[in-house]
């Protein structure tokens, strides 16, 4: 292979479940770092996503943050796959999407037992969270998704070859989960 | 010599007053559904079992099978239509599959799961529809319901209870419990009713034994729903009734 493809990855509203999945490929990343390379990534710390073939982002979109690493992939990345049911559906932190985010902010850190004394964090460098938490492909488009929560080292596996090998990628029974 | 139609080239005998879908079940051909079940009167709601038919798409669990129909079931077609019919009922309600304890038994996340639905795709709606646990053996979460009407059928036509009905229109229709409470408490359902089994999402829940078979051993996680419909599809030599979509039934 003449070129290297060259891949970013990131979390967002998400748990890094994906990113150990990822991991969970175990033996084989040696084979897949013969035909990739890692740009941004927590698993090289470079803090900002260069052009890129592939960007692997896990987790959903819910504060102003979020939002500016989603741009910066989708401006980079030729590829954009959304890995995960916290980047595909929103996902757990999504669960908070049906109540009014001032309420929730008010109970965790005023009302709630045992944090007397609280105070809503204003810290001008914390991002602003976003009134509701998004899946990735409502705010930019999202070219393949990978589901599960998080999808098996398998799954990732099989779809990320089929991806570099040309192939339409499928996951099939056994693959495809959405938990 | 029974009648037949042309199911994907297939030749499908049936008797007189079976539909479309019934024929090609007890003919061991499978065909996508999701509101249909082989004990209960077809409802039609869902659509997954659309097929085409003479150029133009039907419901197969409603429509009559007919000498010489040319039934188109599994073209790209039809199956493109089902996966976003899928992606819809996915974005409407909130099917959160990582917290829901029917994952791995639930019929919609199977059929999405063999229709290679990776996304919903669309904008999610995330409706607030708080869970109704007053009863003290069963778990209402609204949640996840499709409108699919089987609670509603089952609970009145084989429990003789009145138990569910659905109420509103277009996209406020909503699962709704016949008490003056509203709540599942005050209604005679029981843990041995049809309706208690029918539910082909995660609505109805009997409290206390949701892990009792861990996830990744579940129905789905064995075999495809496509391999396993036929299952519980009465055949002609053998319709007992007996059925294995309904858990807790032999």
């Amino acid at each position: 292979m003449s070129k290297k493809l060259r891949i970013a990855t990131t979390s967002l509203a998400g748990c890094f479940g994906c990113h150990m999945s990822l991991l969970d490929i175990d033996e084989r990343l040696f084979p897949l770092l013969d035909l990739i390379e890692f740009d941004r990534s927590p698993l090289t710390d470079i803090k900002h996503c260069g052009p890129c073939d592939i960007g692997l982002i896990e987790g959903g979109i819910c504060n102003a943050e979020n939002v500016h690493v989603l741009h910066e992939f989708r401006k980079n990345c030729k590829i954009l796959i959304a890995i995960g049911s916290c980047a595909i559906t929103g996902g757990l932190p999504a669960q908070r999407n049906h109540l009014d985010l001032g309420s929730c902010l008010t109970e965790v850190y005023l009302t709630e037992p045992g944090l007397a004394h609280g105070h809503i964090p204003n810290d001008p460098e914390l991002p602003l969270p976003l009134d509701k938490v998004h899946p990735l492909h409502e705010v930019v488009k999202i070219d393949y998704f990978i589901p599960g929560c998080p999808p098996s080292g398998d799954a990732i596996w099989k779809f990320l070859t089929d991806l570099i090998a040309g192939r339409t990628p499928e996951l099939g029974h056994g693959l495809i989960k959405y938990d | 010599m029974s009648d037949t139609f042309q199911l994907d080239g297939a030749s499908v005998p049936f008797e007189p007053g079976q539909t479309v879908m019934q024929a090609a079940l007890a003919a061991g051909h499978y065909i996508p559904h999701l509101c249909y079940h082989p004990e209960f009167k077809p409802h039609g709601s869902c659509k997954l079992c659309t097929v085409k038919v003479g150029g133009r798409t039907a419901a197969s669990c409603t429509m009559p099978a007919e000498v010489g129909l040319n039934v188109e079931s599994n073209i790209e077609e039809m199956n493109g239509l089902r996966r976003t019919l899928v992606q819809m009922l996915f974005a409407e309600g909130n099917h959160f599959c990582p917290s829901c304890e029917k994952s791995g038994n639930c019929m919609l996340q199977a059929l999405g799961y063999d229709l290679e639905v990776h996304t919903a795709g669309f904008r999610h709606l995330y409706p607030d529809r708080p869970v109704d646990a007053s009863h003290p053996d069963i778990l209402l979460d609204f949640n996840r319901c499709i409108l699919c009407e089987l609670c509603v059928r089952a609970s009145s036509e084989v429990d003789g209870k009145n138990v569910f009905a659905l109420s509103g229109r277009g996209i406020t229709k909503h699962l709704i419990v016949n008490a003056e409470s509203g709540l599942l408490k005050d209604t005679d359902i029981a843990l041995t009713d049809k309706a208690m089994q029918v539910c082909p999402v995660g609505v109805i829940l009997p409290k206390r034994v949701g892990f009792s078979v861990p996830i990744g051993k579940r129905r789905y996680d064995q075999r495809p729903i496509s391999a396993q419909a036929l299952d519980d599809a009465p055949r002609q030599a053998d319709a007992s009734g007996s059925c294995a979509a309904c858990e807790g039934t032999p």
